[in-house]
């Protein structure tokens, strides 16, 4: 595969949506303005006004996407150059190309459903404005993200994204929990940062330009350590943004905010800005096996190390942040493997984005008519009390085992068979990984939909309104039908590959390899497995202590202790002791130089008698002596 | 027009007019006015400022003292221009956020009032200033201002950081004053005039000693580790207003006299001691960024976060190449409105609640919306948030040193980390978690305190977003500095084939 | 020719010197001081005599109305002394230290 060969060049200047591309942007941060200086007064329409926002990016995103569709494939990437940011470092300007109107769509599309959904869910909480102002900002920055032409507006729109996961996550500040995960995710979030500013420091100073068609067409020309440095460094920005490992212990925590925020940033959108970031600098990483190699690397790890998670919470959120860190997993993977890979990554992506919108806003529904519950064991029998979000639910969790013609099915396994050609072994893990995701998904729907009510005597779980439901519904037919439509035909395959390249060949559809079977198998062994456990048995209401692996994996694999004992603690340690040098050495040493000049002028002073002729005797002595210098002097 | 000797006049006859008021709010009122009407003479100058110009440009030299050839000569380039308009833009802020600040001091408030007058104008000479005498009479005249304010009207450790302060400036200043005559007669030129001084000195051992008299001096000033341990202790105990113009502009003194004076005077001993003062800057970055950490005290914390932002200007001004200067330029900028918000906004809640330490706070964000959510971006700015424009300074220092000292810059970069960590975590005790008993009664910001943080948001999220007109006044300076050190930038490994973007 | 002149003024100057030392009284150290001065009248008249110029008479002249200044301030600042602390000794007034 020659690096970037098959990647169409930008042409500038364009009309229609796309010359205006910038009003994606420009819409939710007007909303977030807006709502922010407005005041008590725009309490009482400030939702709509966030929904209108998000929806009227929508509207620009889709004519963007169709006048996309109308061009020639070589001609559909469109650059539109906006202003001179830092002169003579970046101009920034926006990219429109098949990638990024793909996550302009998923991004303005789940984002204006659930801001839709989030006017029924915090419909009781005073601070609703300011939600949606929050949302808006994320959605701005998020579109900022994945439409800069260079480095720095990407990163501009990552830290953005950041900034909106802080607010949204300490949403409810005044319970210390909530604002201590929002500070541990925006402190975790910069280590990646750091790694991604150095990444992007070093392109600069290899390439002097960080614009991408600058950077990727001259990257055949740097050498493979460079671009190994680099693509490493744009790793770590991606694990600290996508929850990988080893910066993946955020995520969990991150589960804190408001459920329609998990929904949207920490499931959907922000969180795959590290598999766009990846797929993006292809032709980066096309020429660093060794970076491709630790990508994949990462990619497999992760997924397994998500998928364990999500078996051992009965937190119904941390449940499903664990899937969405082992979803993310195979993104990454497939995005490690290269322009094989790129097409079946997004589209997982995208699907992804669908079911599991779809989950989490399940997951709020159930938490709404549950007095905000969140312990899977005092769910149980919910079927039949919530029926739309138990069929909405049960889509998304279909589409996300991999069951055969929904969406996860197509995607999910494209990776699978993609890593498998690429490397048995990443092949194997990631099928091992989908019979996990069996088990744990599983688990997680009979112990809330299924078996006996374990409710709590006050709670009265009811049905959704339908501002929530209706989100639910549109989100499951994406389950339901997206992932065919998309890798069917090699639809979105052909569609991405101006902008990402494609495979020599492309690759097709066969529902019947062996490797498809084994993984239904496992699936179904996982399904069957769960069933024994939590749906046909008595699920105890306080959790067993479980053997060693399940406390492994409760414990997160110990990756909080591990981040306490390596970084918090000796942290801590470092802080008092340069606080105590500050104080004692250096100010100590200023402080003791004028304490030793004030003591000798101290004890001078005694010389000071008062007697006048001991004063005289010193002038005597003083003059004699002078008069003997000179005397001694004038002889030589 | 003689503008800038315009704008010092309009200052000290201000200052003058304070004192002849009798009624406290009218002098109040008055200097409001003063200080206004000199950021609009100074809109007015910078507006026909020709970037492209001749370097120097509203030029003013009469003779001082002639036998000596000293002179009153002022006149600015891009970079004094952006710092004038740095101080003059955040004197009227102060002023307006200093309204009952000095009431609780040991002298009249309208002394006071007027002491903020005479430093502007002398904040104005000291970056104008084209003789080296006269910017050595600015250097130390403005130690006298600053030192009755803090020592007049600041906290209970008052006297103790005043003369901290002032004794620390002293000693670098007399360093400062033998560099200055040594100069002045290895030169043998008759003059003090700075154009005429520079390579004039052209014995590399000379121009080591000569280069360490004045950088000590800067560097004390600055303050750059390990000079550092007057500053937390004078902002700590300064009213919020003085605070500010001390951190924000008199610190500034420091590092732009190293790149105005240490790099073209000296340019050999510059690049022999560029290591000790990348090493010194990067030192304190990471230095600076810990100890703040720890901090207990808010204003003590705040202080300790300029010692790493100095770190970062040092940094940009010593990497010698146009990205790295030009940022560090414009961080010193940027660095006011940042740490102005910063001071102010924590002034508010200190005079509110009457105690400086973090511990005495929690929940402000229940009963303080407005506050606490100017607190946020104010601290955003201090760990440089993208949109900000503290970001583009950092970011074009990074990218600058990267360029030539690879290392370094990575070291640096962990600030960045770090920086989350010290602002985040006093924001969260502040402003998060369950509201505490003594902060129920707290008020939001009032008007008076809104249009004292509103303006200096503004500038951070324009030049945030267009930093434009600022870099366009900087770089040719920067250029102009750089190429008189001899130095050029590194070229890329992978050059671009530009075909227009 | 002269040094008789002078070995009188040196020693005259000696007997002053020592007096201001180890006298207690304030009118005894006072008149030691004037033997100094009128020792270096002396030395200034003998060289003018010597080298034959007026110079050495003039300063003279200008060291007779020094002292005579100092005899009006000094005896004022004794006497006022004396009037406060019944005492002419000058190791009684030692308070001018620290």
């Amino acid at each position: 595969m020659e690096p970037a060969s098959h990647v169409a060049s930008i042409i500038a200047h364009s009309g229609g949506a796309i010359g205006v591309a910038w009003l994606m942007i420009a819409f939710p941060l007007i909303g977030a303005a807006a709502l922010l200086l407005g005041g008590r007064a725009s309490d009482k329409y400030g939702h709509l006004l966030g929904v209108l926002m998000a929806v009227a990016s929508f509207v620009v995103a889709a004519l963007a996407f169709f006048q996309v569709l109308g061009f020639q494939p070589g001609e559909r990437r469109r650059g539109v150059p906006l202003y001179d940011f830092i002169p003579g470092i970046a101009k920034v300007g926006l990219l429109v190309d098949p990638l990024s109107i793909s996550f302009c769509l998923l991004i303005t599309f789940v984002g204006s459903l659930i801001h839709i959904y989030s006017i029924g869910y915090m419909s009781h909480d005073p601070a609703r404005r300011r939600f949606f102002a929050y949302l808006n900002l994320f959605v701005a920055a998020m579109l900022l993200l994945v439409l800069a032409d260079n480095y720095v507006g990407l990163f501009v729109g990552w830290e953005g994204v950041g900034l909106a996961s802080y607010l949204l996550i300490g949403f409810w500040q005044h319970k210390p929990s909530a604002a201590t995960a929002a500070k541990k995710a925006f402190i975790v979030n910069r280590v990646g940062d750091f790694g991604l500013l150095i990444g992007i420091f070093t392109i600069f100073a290899t390439f002097h330009s960080l614009a991408f068609a600058d950077v990727f067409s001259a990257a055949g020309g740097a050498s493979s350590g460079t671009l190994t440095a680099i693509g490493l460094l744009l790793l770590v920005g991606a694990c600290g943004k996508s929850a990988q490992l080893p910066l993946q212990s955020w995520l969990l925590d991150a589960m804190e905010g408001p459920t329609p925020v998990s929904a949207l940033i920490h499931a959907a959108t922000m969180v795959t800005a590290g598999v766009y970031l990846i797929v993006r600098s292809g032709p980066i990483f096309q020429g660093a096996e060794a970076a491709q190699l630790v990508v994949t690397i990462v990619g497999v790890a992760t997924l397994l190390a998500g998928a364990i998670i999500g078996t051992a919470k009965d937190d119904i959120k941390k449940a499903l942040a664990g899937s969405t860190m082992s979803q993310i997993g195979y993104m990454v993977l497939a995005a490690g493997i290269g322009p094989a890979g790129y097409a079946f990554a997004i589209a997982h992506l995208i699907t992804h984005g669908f079911f599991k919108a779809d989950l989490f806003l399940g997951a709020g529904s159930v938490m709404h008519g549950m007095n905000d519950e969140v312990n899977m064991r005092k769910y149980g029998g919910l079927r039949k009390v919530m029926p739309i979000t138990f069929v909405t639910f049960l889509i998304g969790y279909l589409a996300i085992i991999g069951f055969p013609l929904l969406s996860g099915y197509f995607t999910k396994d494209g990776i699978i068979e993609v890593a498998m050609e690429h490397n048995a072994i990443l092949g194997w893990l990631a099928v091992l990984g989908a019979g996990i995701t069996g088990f744990y998904m599983s688990r997680l729907v009979f112990m809330t939909f299924f078996g006996a009510r374990r409710w709590e005597p006050t709670a009265h779980p009811h049905e959704s309104p339908a501002v929530m439901t209706w989100p639910l519904i549109i989100l499951s037919i994406g389950a339901l039908g997206l992932g065919a439509f998309l890798i069917i035909g090699n639809r979105f395959m052909t569609f991405l590959a101006p902008a990402v390249g494609a495979p020599e060949e492309l690759p097709s559809f066969n529902p019947f390899t062996a490797t498809g079977l084994v993984t239904l198998a496992l699936v179904a062994i996982g399904v069957a497995f769960a069933w024994f456990r939590y749906g046909a048995a008595e699920v105890p209401a306080v959790a067993p202590r479980g053997s060693f692996l399940t406390t492994f994996a409760r414990r997160d694999l110990y990756g909080d202790a591990l981040n306490e004992a390596l970084f918090m603690r000796p942290g801590q340690w470092l802080t008092r002791l340069a606080v105590f040098f500050d104080n004692r050495g250096i100010d100590g040493l200023v402080n003791g130089l004028a304490a030793f000049i004030g003591g000798s002028s101290g004890r001078m002073r005694r010389i000071q008698t008062g007697f006048v002729r001991s004063y005289a005797l010193s002038i005597f002595v003083g003059a004699a002596l002078l008069a003997g210098a000179w005397l001694v002097v004038g002889n030589l | 027009m003689p503008w800038l000797s315009t704008l010092m006049g309009v200052s000290v006859l201000g200052a003058l007019g304070v004192t002849l008021v009798r009624n406290d709010k009218l002098a109040k009122q008055f200097t409001l006015v003063v200080s206004l009407i000199v950021l609009a003479l100074t809109v007015g100058m910078a507006v026909q400022f020709s970037p492209n110009g001749d370097k120097f440009q509203f030029v003013e030299t009469y003779d001082w003292i002639p036998s000596f050839g000293v002179h009153y000569g002022v006149a600015v380039d891009g970079i004094a221009l952006v710092l004038i308009l740095l101080s003059v833009i955040l004197v009227p802020i102060v002023v307006l956020a200093s309204w009952h600040d000095a009431e609780a001091g040991k002298r009249s408030v309208r002394t006071y009032f007027s002491l903020i007058l005479v430093l502007e104008a002398m904040m104005i000479g000291v970056f104008a200033a084209t003789d080296v005498f006269l910017f050595y009479v600015f250097f130390e005249a403005m130690l006298i201002p600053m030192y009755f304010m803090i020592g007049s009207y600041g906290g209970a450790q008052r006297s103790y950081a005043a003369v901290k302060f002032l004794l620390y400036s002293l000693f670098g200043g007399l360093l400062m004053l033998v560099a200055v005559i040594a100069l002045y007669s290895i030169a043998g030129k008759g003059t003090f005039m700075f154009s005429d001084l520079v390579g004039t000195v052209q014995d590399v051992t000379t121009q080591k000693w000569l280069f360490l008299g004045f950088f000590v001096a800067f560097a004390i000033k600055a303050p750059l580790w390990p000079f550092h341990t007057w500053l937390p202790d004078a902002a700590a105990q300064a009213p919020a207003g003085a605070a500010v113009l001390l951190v924000g502009v008199l610190d500034k003194v420091g590092t732009y006299g190293m790149l105005r004076f240490c790099l073209e005077l000296f340019p050999d001993a510059a690049k022999f001691f560029t290591p000790l003062v990348i090493a010194l800057s990067v030192v304190g970055i990471v230095y600076g960024a810990i100890v703040a950490i720890g901090q207990t005290d808010m204003k003590r914390l705040i202080a300790y976060t300029s010692v790493s932002h100095f770190g970062f200007i040092a940094l940009g001004v010593f990497a010698m190449t146009t990205d790295a200067g030009a940022g560090a330029t414009l961080y010193m900028v940027n660095h006011g409105f940042s740490t102005g918000a910063l001071f102010l906004i924590a002034g508010f809640l200190i005079h509110r609640r009457g105690s400086q330490f973090i511990a005495d706070y929690g929940g402000v964000q229940k009963v303080a919306p407005v506050l606490a959510g100017t607190f946020l971006v104010a601290g955003l700015s201090s760990l440089s948030l993208p949109g900000l424009s503290t970001f583009v300074s950092e970011f074009m220092v990074l990218t600058g040193t990267y360029q030539r000292y690879m290392v370094p810059a990575i070291i640096a970069a962990t600030g960045v980390i770090l920086a989350a960590i010290y602002i985040l975590w006093m924001y969260q005790r502040t402003m998060n978690g369950p509201t505490a008993e003594s902060v129920k009664g707290l008020r939001d910001l009032n008007a008076r305190e809104k249009f004292v943080v509103a303006p200096l948001i503004a500038l951070l999220l324009i030049f945030g977003f267009y930093p434009k007109p600022l870099l366009d006044v900087i770089h040719p300076a920067v250029k102009d500095t750089l190429s008189s050190v001899g130095v050029s930038d590194p070229a890329p490994a992978v050059p671009v084939a530009k075909e227009g973007q | 020719m002269t040094t008789h002149y002078l070995v009188l003024s040196a020693l005259l100057f000696a007997i002053g010197g020592v007096g201001v030392l180890v006298r207690r009284n304030a009118i005894v150290v006072f008149m030691c001081v004037e033997l100094m001065l009128n020792a270096c009248n002396l030395a200034f008249v003998t060289f003018a005599r010597q080298n034959g110029n007026l110079d050495g008479q003039v300063i003279a002249f200008f060291v007779m109305i020094v002292a005579a200044a100092e005899v009006v301030i000094g005896l004022a600042i004794i006497v006022t002394i004396f009037r406060t602390r019944r005492s002419a000794s000058v190791d009684d007034a030692s308070l001018l230290k620290h």
